[in-house]
């Protein structure tokens, strides 16, 4: 599993964060997305698939 | 004269209904009955007739929401043609609206949201789980110890966000009746136009004020981030008083109508209220909140969008200049959705609801309503076990004129 997020969409809902916190995290200064691990584990796959799915602004593509 | 009689009338389409409606007192937790028989009619896009006669689109299904919400295309600019407004007093009003993160598109948009999200961080809210503990503890205790029955509205669920807002922005709570006084002006549907703009006159100048004083005196809060851009000549004094001003209303009255709606709910459930005061799992508390928010959706006059473009959407085209209403409640008891929807269930997957709305307006302080909710729903049930409405069910009033639905007042016992 691949993850790419899109800084440009992202409007720091912080639904990532919710669903996945070992994934994705914040920036401080403006709430924008920062990945922590692009190649997830698979016990994680669930977990990053939700947050991909509640992002409000579609700004999280995984790849197989 | 001869123009006069050759000229046609704007063509209205039929509507399927008149909107909004009224959450019924059958249920009068549930969605208005009307959007929920457009789910059994398969109609997912239909058309409505609002308070000035026009009839733009309703977009009632789940799906249909998320793509009409995340379209580009469609525009939250409230000036622009065929917008269609919630109220008269809004319509009067929206020429002379500032530019803020309700109206704004696009980069506009982005650029306004981005000097707001900083402070609402899920990091930063979680490390505030500690501080809404504390005060809900507080209020429960000042409640237990204070003469009985009480209003729960007064008691706990208007203090608690009202607090953590003020305590977050640096607002103080002493000033909380001035400032609930005018935000309820605000948050009402039937305000005219000139007593909404006292209200927010009255917001503006109380926090321009505060502003100044932390551009002198910085402290340790938001309102001390927003002086320090003002004075870096990031942002004008006016635009960072709209955007505080945004942040105070919206962080108190939305959380103190779910804090009081849930209870209602939850003391008619009982099965389900057992299942939330014995969980000891925090996902089952999380998401119990989601289907909380699901089910009574409070936001429930419905986001207003107009169309930029044509956009074919379920079998329907929305022309270009076309309004557009989104009724949050119908998408979150879209049977598609959520199997069964009239039916409370804590342990359902709950968090693709709407009720925070979707796309890039998406709810900005939604992650402190949810601690929120978490600790407060968490904490009431399993202090005060006996807890229990001390009048009729009938005698509650519930606001249907108010932008956050709710109850006015809610008088429990113990």
């Amino acid at each position: 599993m691949k993850v790419v997020v899109d800084e440009e969409k992202c409007v720091a809902a912080g639904q990532c964060v919710a669903a996945a916190m070992d994934v994705f995290d914040q920036r401080d200064d403006d709430g924008i997305v920062v990945l922590l691990e692009e190649n997830p584990p698979p016990e994680l796959a669930d977990d990053v698939r939700n947050a991909a799915a509640v992002c409000p602004a579609l700004a999280i593509r995984i790849t197989d | 004269m001869a123009e006069t009689d050759t000229r046609t009338e704007p063509v209205v389409a039929a509507p399927d209904l008149e909107y909004p409606g009224e959450r019924s007192g059958k249920c009068p937790f549930a969605p208005p009955a009307e959007l929920l028989a457009l789910h059994e009619d398969g109609k997912p896009v239909a058309r409505a007739r609002i308070w000035d006669g026009s009839t733009p689109w309703l977009v009632t299904g789940h799906a249909a929401q998320r793509a009409v919400l995340s379209d580009p295309r469609v525009s939250s600019d409230e000036k622009q043609p065929g917008f269609p407004h919630p109220t008269r007093a809004q319509a009067e009003n929206a020429p002379h609206h500032p530019l803020t993160i309700f109206n704004a598109d696009g980069a506009e948009h982005t650029r306004i949201r981005r000097t707001m999200t900083s402070p609402f961080t899920r990091n930063r809210m979680e490390r505030l789980r500690p501080e809404i503990q504390r005060f809900t503890d507080e209020l429960i205790d000042q409640m237990l110890d204070g003469p009985k029955p009480v209003d729960l509205v007064t008691a706990l669920s208007l203090p608690l966000p009202s607090l953590m807002i003020c305590a977050l922005l640096g607002v103080p709570y002493e000033d909380h009746e001035f400032f609930q006084e005018h935000a309820a002006v605000a948050n009402k549907r039937f305000k005219t136009a000139d007593d909404d703009r006292r209200a927010m006159e009255a917001l503006g100048g109380y926090l321009t004020k505060l502003l100044q004083q932390r551009m002198e005196e910085p402290a340790e809060d938001v309102l001390s981030d927003f002086a320090g851009r003002v004075t870096a000549g990031e942002l004008t004094l006016p635009d960072a008083t709209l955007l505080c001003m945004v942040l105070l209303i919206a962080g108190h009255e939305t959380s103190a109508n779910m804090i009081t709606l849930g209870t209602a709910l939850l003391l008619e459930r009982p099965d389900q209220l057992e299942r939330l005061r014995t969980a000891d799992d925090p996902g089952f508390l999380a998401n119990a909140v989601e289907e909380l928010l699901r089910y009574l959706t409070i936001p429930h006059l419905g986001q207003r969008r107009v169309a930029r473009e044509d956009i074919e959407i379920e079998g329907e085209t929305i022309r270009a200049g076309e309004g557009i209403i989104v009724p949050l409640p119908a998408g979150n008891w879209d049977p598609q959705a959520f199997p069964e929807p009239e039916k409370l269930d804590l342990g359902r997957p709950a968090r693709h609801h709407h009720t925070f709305g979707w796309g890039v307006h998406q709810c900005v302080g939604q992650q402190l309503a949810r601690i929120e909710l978490q600790v407060v729903f968490g904490t009431l049930f399993r202090r005060v076990p006996t807890l229990r409405l001390a009048v009729d069910r009938e005698a509650l009033e519930f606001k249907g004129d108010s932008l956050a639905y709710g109850v006015h007042q809610l008088t429990v016992t113990w």
